[in-house]
């Protein structure tokens, strides 16, 4: 048990119940349960997937942090590992997958892909950042990142995790408990349904220029 | 066991005059073939002429001349050259080749993806639909006068990035600031999206009549683009008949990304780096396959000494792609990750090689046209050795041992029927799953590029084409390349490690140029046209995973919903190769 991060330093407890006791606060207890076993969405997109599943095999074993029980089913998963290229035809999926993620849920966008388009950023079906439709907790550079690197950006993770409080995080809050995000649309390009105004208005701009 | 190369010489011109003219262009070869003599040109290659296995179906489009164009290659599973001929079409809609599907039906979805990315009709295929983008999208990609949403310039290096280094987001320059495009007075709330209509329609072509009057219900389901056993987005539309399989569409696209119109933005050297993320398993293949071709269309000689470190580099990334093949298999037969544990340990002692030699663990970046970009330091020579010589080889009996006697696994491997030789070679496929069907076709020995011809192995083949050949002719592959490589690593002269001098803007001679090679999923091949400009006019990738996905609906009809899982795992198929 790692009763470093768990137990409050201002109490001396002796040293031989020093196993046994601990005193903490609520919002302790609450993060160092939730950043200990941070259940990844077992889905891979591109070639970063293939580091990530290095990084879970035994030279660099994500176990160490709890990480390793990755679920096939968004609806028991914690945290949705972004890792790849993210195309236009594969959004609609992705999104779907993140609405049906029960709260508290993270994502993280792995490599430069993930992270703002990457190598194929020009590419005709590829979405520049999954950061345009959800919203990114931790971005971990790097073409592909180094298991390490996956790991270093799991820590920040954690990191963040224990920032929160249990009296502030917005999953307790009043009204609709998950964040749900439109799923967009294919069309005769993607249709982020957000943004169809500002669509219509510079589509119509577009055709007064062309005119004029 | 390779046959004899034949040096037999295929006159087509004669045989069909008047509908057949060899090729006149400089830096081409081959015939063009009048467009409503195709389909009897095609069946006369393929029977009169041997020429059993059509690899790649292509299109390109020559802008200046106004001319639409559609390439095939074909080749014998015998051994030797290859045969081009192509069709040439006035480039006004609505462009019209006839498929030859009938002739081989391994042209099903290349040219689906030729219709989907260059807007070819192919008259008589049955179901020609878009492949790679969704139905409803607008344009055809990668026609010349196609531009894409982030569009800036021709082609690279950008103004804006070099000399001048004044760059913008290109998010700013878009009138919807963000990598779309519509056109003028679109309304989103108007559109009304595509329920995928024209894929279930095509499924409802299997009409199976229950026998004994029992009407039961047929049902649809859709495995993937997320599904922990589809190896990354793939999708596949099953029909059902209770458990069994009565009709199976693959959906693939979902990580399109766009290698082939980048691809043409980019310089040939700018182009290397994109090639590692094809299949990503295997960079220093997918960079041999890109090198050959440009070579061969530069025509220059490569550095002794790179030849064989290309060799050594290739021949390792085969094997540790074979053991993630086998450990990923047993995950999905549900030997849940023991297997591939051992497997993953494996590839870590491959790829401390790959990021000493290149810098990068997987995408290695590594080879340049005449040769590679760093020489092997001797230190890591010693490595490699320990490697082919000790570790490997008692890795891999460890795994046949652990494996292949295993009852539970035998029982559930022997006798499940993949595919049968004949039917694989009509459909295009290559690589070990051919092999296993008793094919011993392998370009390694049928067409030798690179040095392989100085080496002796055996190509591995196993004659039952079921599950159990397909994955314990992985095992034989992986012995057969470790013996190329203890045949390597002795024979390694010193030397330069490039014919040419390092340069960052290579000079390629119009023409154009059909690279290929053995890479550990079947035939990769690269065909690239250069108009004497800095960058290719056309660049196209044969990748082996999408044109072995061609059989998949004919291995799984018939078959049970649970061994779909191991079918597709035997395909070996990655996703960034398949959608490119
Ligand atoms: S960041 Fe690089 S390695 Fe990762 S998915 Fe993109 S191209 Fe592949």
């Amino acid at each position: 048990m790692d009763n470093e991060r768990l137990s409050l330093p201002q109490y001396d407890i002796p040293e031989d119940i020093q196993n046994a006791v601990t005193i903490t606060t609520l919002d302790r207890l609450y993060n160092w349960g939730r950043r200990s076993s941070v259940w990844p969405l077992m889905f891979g997109l591109a070639c970063c997937a293939i580091e990530m599943i290095a990084a879970q095999a035994s030279r660099y074993d994500m176990a160490r942090f709890g990480m390793e029980v990755m679920r096939p089913t968004p609806r028991q998963a914690d945290m949705m590992l972004v890792s790849g290229t993210v195309t236009k035809k594969m959004l609609p999926a992705i999104v779907r997958l993140y609405n049906q993620m029960p709260e508290p849920k993270y994502v993280v966008a792995m490599g430069a892909c993930a992270s703002g388009g990457g190598p194929f950023k020009e590419g005709y079906n590829v979405v520049a950042g999954i950061d345009k439709f959800l919203p990114v907790d931790v971005y971990i550079p790097g073409c592909p990142p180094t298991p390490q690197a996956l790991i270093a950006g799991m820590i920040k993770l954690q990191e963040k995790i224990d920032k929160e409080s249990i009296k502030k995080v917005r999953w307790y809050r009043k009204g609709p408990d998950t964040v749900e995000v439109p799923i967009p649309i294919l069309g005769p390009d993607l249709i982020d349904p957000r943004r169809n105004q500002e669509i219509k208005a510079a589509a119509a701009q577009k055709a007064t220029k062309e005119s004029a | 066991m390779a046959a004899p190369v034949s040096t037999q010489t295929v006159d087509l011109a004669a045989r069909f005059p008047g509908a057949v003219t060899a090729e006149a262009r400089p830096g081409y070869a081959g015939f063009i073939v009048e467009k409503d003599k195709l389909v009897e040109v095609a069946t006369a290659i393929r029977d009169e002429f041997g020429f059993d296995l059509l690899t790649t179906v292509t299109a390109v489009d020559y802008l200046p001349e106004d001319k639409m164009e559609v390439v095939y290659h074909a080749y014998k599973t015998t051994g030797g050259p290859g045969l081009v001929f192509r069709v040439q079409v006035p480039r006004a809609d609505p462009i019209e080749v006839p498929s030859l599907i009938d002739v081989w039906p391994g042209v099903d979805l290349q040219e689906r993806e030729a219709w989907d990315l260059m807007g070819i009709r192919f008259s008589g295929h049955p179901d020609l639909r878009r492949i790679l983008m969704w139905e409803g999208y607008e344009g055809h990609p990668l026609r010349k006068d196609w531009q894409e949403p982030f569009y800036e310039e021709d082609v690279k290096p950008f103004k804006s990035r070099w000399p001048e280094g004044k760059h913008v987001m290109a998010e700013e320059k878009n009138p919807f600031r963000d990598n779309v495009k519509f056109l003028e007075n679109f309304d989103p709330e108007k559109w009304i999206p595509e329920n995928e209509e024209m894929l279930y329609s095509s499924l409802k072509r299997y009409t199976v009549q229950s026998e004994d009057g029992m009407s039961t219900d047929r049902i649809v389901i859709n495995m993937g683009p997320q599904h922990p056993s589809t190896h990354g987005v793939f999708r596949a539309a099953l029909t059902l008949e209770g458990e069994t399989i009565v009709g199976l569409k693959p959906v693939v696209g979902y990580l399109h990304r766009n290698h082939e119109k980048i691809g043409e933005r980019n310089t040939f050297i700018q182009n290397m780096p994109y090639t590692d993320r094809l299949d990503y398993f295997n960079s220093m293949s997918n960079n041999l396959g890109y090198a050959i071709a440009v070579e061969k269309l530069m025509k220059i000689p490569v550095a002794e000494r790179a030849e064989y470190i290309r060799v050594i580099m290739v021949e390792l990334s085969r094997i540790q792609n074979h053991f993630i093949f086998i450990g990923m298999l047993l995950n999905d037969l549900g030997a849940m990750y023991t297997p591939a544990l051992y497997a993953f340990e494996e590839r870590e002692l491959i790829l401390d090689i790959f990021e000493a030699v290149a810098g990068s663990r997987m995408m290695c970046n590594y080879l340049r046209f005449g040769g590679v970009v760093r020489d092997v330091p001797e230190d890591v020579m010693q490595k490699i050795k320990g490697l082919v010589f000790e570790r490997l080889p008692a890795k891999t009996d460890e795994m046949d041992r652990l494996l292949s006697e295993n009852e539970v696994l035998v029982a559930r491997l022997k006798g499940v029927h993949v595919i049968d030789g004949e039917t694989a070679i009509k459909y295009s496929v290559t690589g070990p799953v051919l092999r296993a069907a008793g094919v011993p076709y392998d370009i390694r020995r049928a067409d030798p590029y690179s040095i392989y011809d100085r080496f002796e192995f055996d190509v591995a083949m196993r004659p039952n084409g079921d599950l159990f050949d397909n994955y314990i002719i992985r095992l034989d592959e992986i012995r057969q390349s470790l013996r190329i490589l203890q045949q390597a690593v002795k024979q390694i002269p010193d030397g330069p490690i490039n014919s040419q001098k390092p340069q960052y803007q290579v000079r390629v001679p119009a023409g154009e140029a059909y690279g290929r090679i053995e890479s550990p999923k079947g035939e990769l091949g690269y065909y690239v046209v250069s108009n004497g400009k800095p960058n290719p006019w056309r660049y196209h990738v044969r990748a082996p995973s999408f044109v072995n996905i061609t059989c998949l609906e004919q291995m799984c009809i018939g078959t049970k919903i649970a061994d779909f899982v191991a079918l597709l795992g035997v395909l070996d198929i990655v996703m960034g190769e398949l959608d490119r």
